[in-house]
């Protein structure tokens, strides 16, 4: 079973009575969020904790495999190694949180559905597709509403007033820097 | 001459558009080709694309490391589009384990004090993403300029960015303790969400911080109160509840303020009330808001009524129709259910029903609570609440359910008869799910209980005649058959409470048990079963033929007809066959004892009767004899120890004595004074220093993995409140030897942990002697304990190495 705990420095092993030193992280809201479909495609992922990319790939693959084998009628709560699982589906996309211990899951619930309004003002009745195409967007809005694991900005419009700031900005050094602009929608990159 | 590059939406496009994961990988190869093609030659006005397309693939799973050095080109780079995928980028590729990480500090220096808003939050967030310890150290200061900067859009981001920084270097708290007291006065919702996180982080990590930020306690009701009478806003509100996640965040910081600060407790208790009593429980958000009321009541120390009322709204969340509502309730009963027995207790019923949950996850935390809250006034209730759940509960709970009611049925059986019943039940019911020591007892109990010698061998017979499958059963069976059978032919046995029984255990017996329940009626319509000698006989024989015996059932049954010789009338010439029979069986236990017994027959027939005369009772200090012992012990203690103020142990009395209706209460929580010698708590192997045993706190099954079983049990020495000793209990109950075993353990930073040498690194298998291990912990600053241990050994030829937290550890462990 592979340690997934951050940030471990061993002391060296001089027989069995020393001690593991470990650091441990104090309680954070969250240790990451992922966002995958019905079939188990990933489509975000933002870690709030440092991981190695073997170990969030297998991080992501168990967990992904055990939500999705939950029926639908069961709660939306469960116990995943020493983590607490909060995910919701919505339409066709299954978004999880891990958080620590102490934390309160209704309130990662009301995080998870502010995130998906946020989605849904910017792109104006989101929909899986919406996030495979702009998942730097989707990323981009994320930021804005979370930093290090916790809630930064607890008000809609603040949050989607600075993404708008944000694109205007890109726009704006786009066309500063391209006299010929690329074909058609501000969205290409 | 490289041809235009793809957009990354027609990138998107056409991997979707790929029939097979083969031609994916193709179409994904060839295009990571071009991109790398394009890094070397450096194009700055495809960078942030190239890099755009290749961070969607990584998200597919294939590598992209040869991106990072273009994140940080693209980040130095002054454009604002590329800035924004290069540092998502960073996020993404460069996690501080990479080397090439530290490169971006300087950009994000730069970008900190360039004064353009959207750049400064980039360069923050990602900071507060990815930055490992030494970029904390370099740019702490560059933040903490930030956080009285005029815009709030900033100065909520790099307060953020504080937190991560004093999570990676704990020692720059204090850069960033001095703005605190300002950035309280703060309006911006935002900024005030960020200043409580900070608060909260720091006061974790620091005792002093602790003490400092007392003082802001009544600033803080009086934010709360403000945001809860007044603060209504659309821009804030969700469901007609202001600002949730600034309710919580501010609610968990009066929890660490409020602990174990009689002051500060009492400075929030009307408000939490107020609190807990005005929310709008209709949605989620609100019920959000109670939760962590609710947490933070049952954390601090609040005046009995209030703790009663958090109670009863945790018994309101059990009501109600939210599954995920409910299963906090479950959860926080479960953690409650020690120090505030008496307040669930009331909600008990509700409970109870919530076994039938369809969810398994909630139906498990029911049945834990339902076994925590059995006590001798409601344990036939209970019980026949539970009998009828383990009937129907699904398989991964059966072992639990029967365990749990095993164990309440000893602690607190009102009459021997029903123990029995009860324990003859579950074994009918769920008999391979229970534990190995299940037949001990139950054989315990019976030799124990002359007077009900006659009738549970009668009701053993006729279960065993029933159905011979159930191991432990058929053990028990054997075993009562051997001892007792002269009384199983008798024809008589005592009536004396078949109504109750009957009761007990009629009701719920439905269509799919109608054989039992017609056995059972059959059974007590007419006591005197005529059992003949022969029968009883056959019937060990099947046993000891059927595939279905294990070899230690068929040892029983062996035995048990050895023992018949003596106690039965008849001549001992079909026994004798079976014995002779099985002198030659290939089972070599089965074999040696069956060679003894021909032995017994042929050379040693005068010793016969004297050996095979019945068991005397074996002596074992069982839980329910130590409970009344302590219970007696501590009614008197509790009264002598009340009236000493001085005694750093008094005020928990004082608030013990406020719980319990009276000393015959649970006695698990009176510490009592004297060490009560010796059988007290059986599960505390020897150890190296004997403690004096104080309030026993429940032990933990921590680990099990093919038979190998860690078991914790916890000791708080009363002269020392801030020390904890665990005995670490190793068994093998598998056919394997563990050997080389080693147990590390870790504890967070503001623990102190030694470990004592342990008594060997190995356990023999099939039980053998286990091995125990001393840790003591001190915890000077009460904060919750959190305990991870790293397990290596070798089993079964093959080294097994397991590294896990403790879950579960009961308050008592640290409070």
């Amino acid at each position: 079973m592979a340690v997934h705990k951050p940030r471990r420095e061993l002391s060296p092993d001089t027989g069995s009575t020393e001690s593991l030193i470990l650091n441990f992280p104090a309680s954070r809201t969250m240790q990451f969020m992922l966002l995958f479909s019905r079939q188990g495609k990933l489509r975000l992922q933002k870690w709030y904790v440092p991981l190695s990319d073997k170990e969030k790939k297998k991080i992501t693959r168990e967990l992904v495999q055990t939500v999705l084998a939950r029926k639908p009628k069961m709660c939306s709560f469960l116990e995943w190694r020493d983590l607490k699982i909060v995910y919701k589906r919505y339409a066709s996309l299954y978004f999880c949180c891990a958080i620590e211990d102490q934390d309160n899951e209704l309130i990662t619930l009301e995080i998870i559905h502010r995130y998906v309004e946020l989605l849904d003002k910017y792109f104006g009745s989101v929909c899986e597709l919406d996030i495979i195409f702009n998942f730097e967007k989707a990323y981009f809005i994320l930021d804005e509403f979370l930093l290090g694991g916790e809630v930064q900005e607890t008000s809609k419009k603040n949050v989607l007033k600075a993404i708008e700031q944000a694109d205007l900005l890109q726009e704006k050094t786009e066309n500063m820097f391209h006299s010929k602009s690329f074909i058609g929608s501000k969205k290409a990159y | 001459m490289v041809a235009p590059s793809l957009k990354l939406q027609d990138l998107i496009e056409e991997i979707r558009g790929a029939k097979t994961q083969a031609q994916e990988r193709e179409v994904i190869q060839k295009e990571c080709a071009h991109i790398r093609a394009s890094f070397r030659e450096g194009d700055p006005l495809h960078r942030h694309r190239q890099l755009a397309k290749l961070l969607y693939v990584h998200m597919l799973g294939y590598p992209a490391h040869f991106g990072q050095m273009e994140c940080l080109k693209l980040i130095a780079s002054p454009r604002f589009t590329d800035k924004r995928v290069g540092y998502l980028g960073a996020m993404l590729l460069l996690d501080e384990r990479q080397d090439a990480h530290l490169l971006v500090t300087n950009s994000i220096k730069n970008d900190l004090s360039q004064g353009i808003q959207p750049v400064q939050g980039l360069a923050l967030c990602t900071l507060s993403t990815m930055g490992s310890a030494e970029m904390c150290q370099d740019l702490a200061t560059e933040v903490e300029k930030l956080l009285l900067q005029p815009s709030p859009y900033v100065r909520k981001k790099a307060i953020l960015t504080a937190v991560h920084i004093i999570r990676k270097v704990p020692e720059l708290s204090n850069i960033f303790l001095p703005s605190c007291a300002q950035l309280l006065h703060e309006r911006h919702h935002g900024v005030l969400l960020g200043t409580i996180t900070l608060i909260t982080e720091l006061c974790e990590r620091s005792p002093a911080a602790l003490r400092h930020f007392r003082k802001v306690v009544p600033q803080l009701v009086q934010k709360l109160r403000t945001l809860v009478t007044t603060g209504y806003s659309t821009e804030h509100s969700i469901s007609g509840v202001s600002d949730p996640f600034l309710q919580v965040q501010i609610l968990r910081l009066l929890r660490i303020l409020g602990r174990n600060h009689e002051e500060s407790s009492e400075a929030m208790n009307d408000l939490l009330a107020q609190v807990a009593t005005n929310t709008d429980t209709s949605r989620n958000a609100g019920n959000a808001v109670l939760f962590e009321t609710v947490l933070t009541i049952m954390d601090i120390h609040s005046a009995a009524g209030l703790r009663v009322l958090a109670i009863n709204i945790l018994g309101r969340f059990l009501l109600n129709s939210d599954k995920n509502i409910r299963y906090v309730a479950l959860m926080s009963l479960l953690r409650l259910v020690q120090s505030d027995h008496n307040a669930v207790q009331r909600h008990r019923p509700t409970v109870v029903d919530c076994l039938q949950e369809t969810d398994a996850s909630l139906s498990r935390r029911a049945l834990e609570l339902s076994l925590a809250l059995v006590n001798s006034s409601n344990v036939r209730a209970m019980t026949r609440e539970l009998q009828a759940f383990l009937e129907s509960c699904p398989s991964d709970l059966r072992a639990d359910c029967a365990s749990g009611i095993l164990l309440a049925a000893e602690r607190f059986a009102p009459t021997k008869r029903w123990h029995m019943d009860t324990i003859l039940h579950v074994l009918t019911t769920a008999g391979t799910y229970v534990r190995d020591d299940a037949v001990a007892n139950l054989t315990q109990l019976i030799a124990g209980a002359q007077e009900l010698h006659a009738y549970s061998v009668r009701r053993l017979y006729s279960a065993l005649a029933e159905d011979i499958s159930q191991q432990p059963l058929v053990q028990v069976a054997a075993w009562c058959i051997g001892e007792y059978g002269d009384l199983l032919l008798e024809g008589n046995c005592e009536d004396t409470e078949p109504l109750q029984v009957r009761a007990a255990l009629g009701v719920h017996w439905g269509g799919t048990h109608q054989r039992r329940q017609d056995w059972l009626r059959g059974h007590y319509l007419c006591p005197c079963l005529k059992v003949e000698e022969e029968e009883v006989l056959a019937l060990l024989e099947r046993v000891l033929q059927s595939h279905m015996s294990l070899p230690a059932t068929r040892g029983y049954a062996l035995t048990a007809l050895m023992k018949l010789s003596t106690r039965l009338r008849g001549d001992n010439n079909r026994i004798r066959q079976v014995v002779s029979i099985y002198g030659s069986c290939l089972d070599v236990e089965l074999q040696q004892r069956a060679v003894e017994y021909n032995a017994l027959f042929r050379k040693y027939d005068h010793m016969r009767a004297a050996i095979l005369e019945k068991m005397p009772l074996v002596e074992r200090g069982g839980p329910q004899v130590d409970e009344e012992a302590k219970e007696s012990k501590a009614a008197p203690k509790l009264s002598e120890a009340a009236p000493v103020p001085a005694e750093p142990q008094a005020s928990k009395l004082l608030d013990l004595l406020n719980l319990l209706d009276g000393p015959s209460e649970d006695a698990r929580h009176p510490p009592p004074l004297d060490p009560s010698p010796g059988g007290a708590l059986v599960q505390l192997l020897d150890l190296p220093c004997a403690p004096p045993p104080p309030a026993p706190i429940p032990n933990l099954k921590v680990f099990e993995r093919e038979g190998v079983q860690l078991n914790l049990s916890f000791i708080r020495p009363p002269g020392t409140p801030a020390l904890l000793l665990i005995t670490v209990t190793v068994t093998n109950s598998s056919g394997g030897d563990v050997t080389h075993f080693i147990c590390q353990a870790a504890v967070p930073k503001s623990f102190q942990l030694q470990l004592q040498a342990p008594s060997g690194d190995t356990v023999p298998a099939q039980g053998g002697l286990p091995i125990t291990q001393l840790f003591r912990i001190l915890n000077p600053n009460k904060t919750p304990l959190r305990l991870k241990l790293r397990l290596t050994y070798n089993h079964f030829g093959q080294p097994v190495q397991e590294i896990f937290e403790v879950n579960n550890l009961p308050v008592e462990t640290w409070q």
